[in-house]
């Protein structure tokens, strides 16, 4: 069988209540439902997996360090941080990220379905600009971690691919600035 | 002289400083210093403020795509809780051939999540260390997107041209985050920025004079 690859990335922030929502048996039955078997989740920093797994009624643990788990036929693995971060999306189905411009454009650059949760809990809490906009244009959905799981059951193959940036807009708006033209 | 003199004197100083502070703050809102008087052939010394985190990626980008033999030297200044910004800084700059340029560190004014109150402390710290860097390079155009060390350094650029030592040109390029809302750093900017380029349409709303080209990111 062909693997279908969820990435979990929660960037360079702490975002452990996103982990937590992936990490239950709801949200992990609906992955299975939805035809994936691989979860590979970039946890960041202050990561403890034993407050989160004995929440799951069973499973068993395939290695210890990177720490990978399989539940029922899904296979999760848990790593703090990616050096080949593009290499990771590039071979995922979908991705799920944290709302952080870098991150929303480095998926949406490479054209693969993306789902933003909001960290409800960030004071000044700009980030759901971005989303709310990201969205408007359809170039990929957004939820709170607890409307995660309806989220995810949206239709992903209607969203719009990113547009390229022009690269010569900011030079010529430079240069006639400056007084270059 | 008496004293009395000094103190007049001192006073008529003040009131051409602030009218002359208030003046370029009056054509610069009003969008009158958007284009250069004069038609530049020289080089332009550029100064960066890149910050730290996705200010510098986002920043960076731009500057790829400009030439770099318009935009030479460069000076980066990045904030020195910063790790990842000198190494990517060094990736675009290594592209380029014969690139002159140079990394400085300063202090940040704000750290993410730091109160209001307690940032004016560190603000002070950062433009006591800011000031005399950008007095001494003088650059002709000061390119920044939002981290909070560009304050200080746009402050410095402002008071270069408030004492005619250099037409320093301060460009301020909203952060792709804001769709919306400006930043506190844009906030401050409008009265200071020449240039203020957004990347949202719907910024236009809260800035006027804000330029919206297209999508730059």
């Amino acid at each position: 069988m062909k693997p279908k690859k969820v990435f979990v990335t929660v960037g360079t922030t702490k975002f452990p209540k996103l982990i937590d929502k992936i990490v239950t048996e709801d949200v992990l039955r609906l992955f299975q439902s939805l035809g994936y078997n691989f979860i590979q989740i970039q946890t960041g920093k202050d990561f403890y997996p034993e407050a989160i797994l004995p929440k799951l009624s069973s499973y068993n643990v395939k290695s210890e360090s990177p720490l990978v788990i399989e539940y029922n036929d899904l296979v999760i693995r848990f790593e703090e941080y990616f050096e080949d971060f593009d290499g990771e999306i590039t071979s995922s189905d979908i991705v799920i990220s944290h709302a952080g411009a870098g991150s929303c454009l480095d998926v949406l650059r490479k054209k693969k379905p993306l789902l933003v949760v909001i960290n409800e809990d960030l004071m000044d809490n700009h980030q759901i600009e971005l989303a709310e906009e990201l969205q408007k244009h359809g170039y990929l959905y957004y939820s709170t971690c607890d409307t995660l799981g309806e989220a995810l059951q949206r239709d992903f193959t209607i969203l719009k691919p990113y547009p390229e940036p022009d690269k010569s807009l900011f030079p010529n708006y430079l240069d006639k600035c400056v007084g270059f033209v | 002289m008496d004293t009395q003199l000094l103190l007049e004197l001192f006073i008529l100083l003040i009131f051409l400083v602030a009218a002359r502070a208030l003046f370029l703050i009056h054509k610069t809102t009003t969008g009158h210093s958007k284009y250069a008087s004069s038609k530049r052939k020289s080089p332009c010394r550029t100064l960066v403020c890149a910050g730290s985190g996705g200010h510098t990626t986002e920043i960076l980008a731009l500057i790829s795509t400009l030439n770099p033999e318009k935009y030479s030297p460069r000076y980066y200044f990045l904030s020195n809780t910063d790790k990842t910004s000198v190494s990517k800084i060094e990736e675009l700059e290594k592209r380029w051939k014969n690139s002159s340029y140079t990394l400085k560190k300063i202090p940040r004014s704000r750290n993410v999540h730091q109160s209001y109150v307690s940032s004016i402390f560190t603000t002070v710290y950062s433009i006591f260390y800011t000031v005399p860097l950008v007095l001494w390079i003088q650059p002709d155009v000061i390119l920044c997107n939002g981290p909070g060390t560009c304050v200080p350094v746009c402050l410095a650029g402002f008071l270069l041209k408030c004492a005619c030592v250099k037409d320093t040109r301060i460009v301020f390029i909203e952060s792709f985050c804001r769709t919306k809302s400006l930043s506190l750093t844009g906030k401050i900017l409008v009265y200071f920025a020449d240039n203020f380029l957004i990347q949202w349409p719907d910024l236009k709303k809260v800035i006027k004079r804000g330029d919206y080209v297209g999508q730059l990111m």
